[in-house]
């Protein structure tokens, strides 16, 4: 009988007996609690090991990429949120940083600010539903309630700004829809100042918790190499030794005039990803008190009135406002001939968007390139030849958010 | 920021490493090259396609290790009908290039890189069921977003949007 510690190891003589007499098939998903939205495992187990596992995706598939094709580009922004319902501030940035490449417009500092700080509040939001799922999953019940609490904060936030809690829109072509709303400064100032210590109060329940311990260490390892060959990204490549992070690598939307570090583990465990999240949420924390202190005053739009929805009050009031929003909200406005990619730190990896125009007023083709589908690929190396139980650590150590995988 | 125009002409790119390194090491690998919004495409025969990402991925100066994403585009109804698009990122020189191949519509088949990036399997799977483009050498070529019993392939220009077909 192999020991529990041979399991982890993968040291544990596993009989060769895939297909065999010895194995059986159990279906996981697509409607289990752990599966973090309709993941379907199949799972080929002999006694508590498993020997094989295989994912079946595709049940939230919408043809999101179909779609866009029929859209103009600004209605496009919508249907970005739909995809990682996590962070949908993240998806609208990609989003928009790519038609700006694509049309060659600058927009405002204010703007750059305001999408730096929310998009920091998105990673927050999205690590908190990640960690309280995925302390849930593995049994420990207040952290959830803890995590929840200050989820709520940051999505009275979004509905300030955006006037809605999840599906924001709020970002545009050419900066973002509104200004802030009158308070909201003094809220978002309020909030960072206390969540740090509430970060302590997550990690003094988990960190040094035996059975918290006991379930993540040495759990679901990942190689270095493998994550590189598997195409993973993000914290989960980062918990496996990758250093790199788009942010500080790879600039974009701003992020150079931010100082911040990129946590790298080398354990390549459960636990290993679990400190790089609980190291980003400190430094997330630190960039949005940075936007804070850095936002400038000035318009939140670019000065491209061909491009750019001109404010409610010119409209009403200048007809060659009213002409622009007439054309814009009717025709869209024409791309040139192009194509770009534009890839973004997620809170779960590479979010890439891929745009092409034809020069028309709708995008020819737009593809995501989406974290999650990329790091669903670490469900082998993580599950097979160890024991049944641990996929559930799996499975939420690498933050999977299914809009995403499927699209 | 105003747009530059794009460069496509060979004897502008040929400093670029990537084009430098397919130029010296895979002649004839090459069709053409485009320089446009700070971003690199490479236009590679089919039939070097392996080589050429192989050479790309190892040689000193490209060391394009990862293979951020693989999509496809359709350009129905002008011919060669498919272009299957590989976005290449080097980690240790911090840059960027896209890897096109031109595929015919008729018979719309290409061969698998999953022998160099395992990760690319999903990706290619993904390609087959809204394109129908096939990979040969693929482990397991199967429908992944839509059912197995599903007809068309969505993507394709000539799909429609919205109602019956």
């Amino acid at each position: 009988m192999a020991s529990i510690d041979q399991f982890r190891s993968g040291s544990a003589p596993v009989v060769e007996t895939i297909g065999g007499d010895r194995t059986m098939v159990l279906n996981m998903g697509p409607q289990h609690p752990s599966t973090h939205g309709v993941l379907r495992l199949l799972l080929e187990i002999d006694g508590e090991t498993v020997v094989r596992i295989r994912p079946d995706v595709g049940f939230l598939h919408t043809g999101i990429e179909k779609t866009c094709e029929a859209k103009f580009y600004h209605q496009v922004v919508p249907l970005t949120d739909r995809i990682d319902y996590l962070c949908p501030m993240t998806n609208n940035l990609t989003y928009v940083l790519a038609v700006e490449k694509l049309l060659g417009l600058e927009i405002p500092p204010r703007a750059m600010w305001i999408r730096l700080m929310l998009n920091e509040l998105t990673r927050i939001n999205s690590h908190l539903v990640w960690l309280g799922t995925h302390a849930l999953d593995i049994g420990a019940m207040t952290v959830f309630l803890y995590c929840f609490r200050e989820r709520e904060e940051i999505l009275k936030m979004f509905e300030m700004v955006a006037g809605q809690r999840m599906m924001t829109s709020y970002f545009r072509v050419g900066g973002v829809a509104m200004d802030l709303p009158l308070g909201f400064l003094d809220y978002i100032k309020n909030f960072a100042n206390y969540f740090p210590d509430r970060i302590e109060q997550y990690s003094d329940l988990l960190t040094n918790n035996p059975i918290w311990i006991g379930r993540t260490k040495g759990v679901a390892i990942i190689t270095q190499e493998d994550a590189i060959e598997l195409m993973l990204t993000g914290p989960t490549a980062r918990g496996s030794g990758v250093d790199w992070d788009l942010r500080r690598d790879m600039p974009y939307g701003g992020y150079d005039q931010l100082d911040f570090t990129v946590p790298v583990a080398t354990t390549g465990d459960v636990f290993g990803r679990y400190e790089i999240r609980m190291e980003e949420l400190r430094q997330s924390i630190s960039m949005v008190k940075q936007t804070i202190a850095n936002l400038p005053d000035g318009p939140v739009k670019a000065d491209a009135p061909k491009v750019v929805l001109p404010d409610r009050e010119k409209m009403k009031t200048q007809m060659e406002s009213l002409i622009h929003h007439f054309k814009i909200v009717t025709e869209g406005f024409t791309v040139p001939e192009g194509e770009v990619y534009q890839g973004v730190e997620s809170p779960r990896g590479e979010m890439g968007y891929y745009v092409v125009s034809d020069g028309t007023a709708k995008p020819y083709r737009v593809h995501m390139r989406s974290p999650s589908f990329g790091n669903l690929n670490s469900i082998g190396v993580m599950c097979e030849h160890n024991l049944l139980a641990d996929v559930v650590a799996a499975v939420g150590s690498i933050d999977i958010v299914l809009g995403d995988v499927d699209r | 920021m105003a747009l530059q125009p794009a460069v496509t002409d060979m004897e502008a790119l040929k400093e670029r490493p990537a084009v430098a390194c397919l130029l010296a090491g895979l002649p004839g690998a090459l069709q053409s090259a485009k320089f446009d919004r700070d971003e690199l495409t490479l236009w590679i025969d089919p039939i070097h396609l392996i080589s050429a990402l192989k050479l790309l991925r190892t040689a000193s100066t490209t060391r394009f290790t990862v293979l951020a994403d693989l999509t496809a585009l359709d350009w129905f109804p002008s011919e060669p009908r498919f272009e299957v698009v590989y976005s290449l990122l080097s980690y240790e020189r911090r840059e960027r290039i896209r890897v096109k191949v031109k595929i015919n519509g008729a018979d719309p088949i290409i061969e698998s890189v999953t022998s160099l990036w395992l990760g690319a399997s999903p990706f290619e799977r993904e390609v087959f069921d809204l394109f129908g483009i096939r990979f040969q050498g693929h482990p397991d070529l199967r429908r992944i977003m839509l059912p197995d019993e599903w007809e068309g392939h969505p993507l394709r220009k000539d799909y429609p949007v919205e109602g019956y077909r």
